[in-house]
């Protein structure tokens, strides 16, 4: 994995580089956001509902008997904001659609699609890797962002139902609005919007690089899925402690 | 990086000198040289496993040498923008069309991609170039619901669109039935008559090779074993060319 990644800095800086080609690619920008949003909306919701739900079931009961009432809401929105809902949206997005993008690009690379990308003077990273950086850079962040909704309202919801918790909705997001502020949220994003480029940059760098036949394709898809979610929790570390004041 | 379009139409020369290329210790070009004129029609044949294709996407720029360079027109293809000066094409042996993409996109992707031509003159361009190679109306169809010899046809029509000043084919008419395999003979001659554009052919079937060749080359494990015009192939005295060219199946 580490030898490869200067290679991936490199792809990185190449895809920077024709950031200004964007808008000549925006179809397939378009297209390649449609393609997640379709792949991922519904798991997201059911995902993030459900991890709100049983972070407030966890904590709840708990803070409840302490008397600490008021801080449930906080608790569960507070979570949701700046650490699971980027850290589940990168693994989900590595796993639903890092795949399909090395499967899609180590298929095209075993089969000379990309040779003959190159013979006709189509560089192969304006055509495939741009497109589906970019789209991906730009639906992650938003995923977080109905994650973190969503989330919200499932703890609100479990902790209204559950009778060991016992709180109203008001009362919930009351408390969490006096202990998660914007700036939490916006650190969410900022996280979701860096994990976004670590899916792309490895999944699209594991497509280019894949050898033999449809083998070859299965090991792309599996390390760069892997890869994926490995610097995914490295970098979020990183991140946590350099956002951390 | 993008090539604009050009109304020269003439072919390139070129120029193989002392090409080397190992795989895995497996030496597969042995030092090739060879000279291919503007204009020409230029057909390489060999055995399977001889190294034509390799020689081709070297030609082409897919690979590096190990020793010896490429010349087109005079300029070595390792200069940076040589390359982009000229338009080249190549018809893979597999076809190597783009899967996920319709028929009509992958013969149009060049203008397309390099916004050559406005878009209903592109949808008219690949509707004649599918025309051309006999697959009127194809266009929607997707290359995973083609015959092997249909995807043939495909590439060749995406390689006709770029009008190139040098053309590659690796092995046009392996997968056609003898009638196809004249259209497309044909269409590769008439081809390099209106535009002259330099055409390098490999392929093992004798009648397209002797039919529109200008000079032939045979090579065998990465040499070439003859060079020359086809009567001057044909009267070789070189044990496999007599057998390759005199192969028939004989029943006992
Ligand atoms: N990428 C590669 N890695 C290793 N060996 C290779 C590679 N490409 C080609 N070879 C070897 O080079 C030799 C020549 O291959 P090439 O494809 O050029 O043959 P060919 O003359 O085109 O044959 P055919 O007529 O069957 O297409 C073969 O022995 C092949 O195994
Ligand atoms: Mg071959």
């Amino acid at each position: 994995m580490f030898q490869n990644i200067g290679e991936m800095v490199l792809l990185f800086w190449h895809t920077l580089l024709a950031l200004p080609l964007m808008w000549r690619q925006r179809d397939k920008v378009f297209d390649q956001f449609y393609e997640i949003g379709n792949a991922s909306l519904l798991m997201v919701c059911v995902l993030s509902f459900f991890i709100g739900g049983v972070l407030a079931l966890q904590t709840g009961p708990t803070l409840v008997e302490r008397g600490l009432h008021n801080y449930v809401g906080g608790l569960v929105g507070f979570s949701m904001a700046k650490e699971l809902a980027p850290i589940m949206m990168a693994i989900l997005i590595a796993g639903r659609i890092g795949s399909a993008m090395a499967a899609e690009i180590g298929s095209m690379r075993v089969y000379q699609e990309i040779d003959a990308l190159q013979t006709m003077n189509i560089n192969p990273v304006h055509y495939l890797v741009l497109p589906r950086l970019v789209a991906i850079a730009f639906a992650l962040p938003m995923l977080v962002v109905f994650s973190i909704l969503v989330g919200w309202l499932g703890g609100a919801v479990v902790a209204s139902a559950t009778s060991q918790i016992d709180i109203t909705m008001q009362a919930f997001f009351v408390s969490m609005r006096d202990a998660v502020k914007l700036e939490d949220v916006a650190n969410g994003v900022f996280k979701g919007f860096c994990f976004a480029w670590i899916v792309g940059v490895v999944s699209c760098h594991q497509g280019l690089v894949t050898r033999g036949g449809p083998r070859g394709i299965g090991r792309s898809v599996t390390k760069a899925v892997v890869n994926s979610i490995i610097l995914i929790v490295v970098f979020d570390y990183v991140l946590t402690r350099i956002l951390l004041k | 990086m993008m090539s604009t379009p050009s109304n020269n139409h003439s072919g390139v020369s070129v120029e193989v000198r002392g090409l080397r290329r190992s795989f895995n210790n497996q030496e597969v070009l042995k030092g090739l040289d060879l000279v291919v004129r503007p204009g020409e029609i230029f057909v390489i044949m060999g055995p399977s496993g001889s190294g034509k294709s390799v020689l081709l996407r070297h030609i082409i720029g897919l690979e590096a040498p190990n020793a010896g360079e490429i010349l087109i027109n005079g300029e070595s293809i390792q200069t940076p923008g040589v390359m982009n000066k000229y338009r080249m094409a190549m018809v893979f042996q597999s076809g190597a069309l783009f899967n996920s993409l319709t028929v009509g996109e992958n013969v149009g992707i060049y203008l397309t991609e390099h916004h050559l031509r406005p878009p209903e003159e592109i949808t008219r361009i690949v509707a004649e170039k599918l025309e051309t190679v006999g697959l009127k109306g194809t266009e929607s169809k997707l290359p995973s619901e083609l015959s092997g010899g249909m995807k043939k046809r495909v590439a060749i029509a995406r390689a006709l669109v770029i009008e190139p000043q040098l053309i590659l084919y690796d092995e046009p008419t392996s997968e056609l039935d003898p009638i196809s395999a004249v259209v497309i003979a044909e269409e590769i001659f008439e081809l390099n008559r209106r535009i002259g554009v330099t055409s390098l052919v490999v392929s093992h079937d004798r009648d397209l090779a002797f039919g529109i060749a200008h000079r032939i080359a045979v090579i065998n494990e990465g040499e070439i074993i003859a060079i020359g015009s086809p009567d001057e192939v044909k009267r070789s005295s070189h044990p496999v060319i007599r057998n390759f060219l005199h192969a028939d199946f004989k029943p006992q």
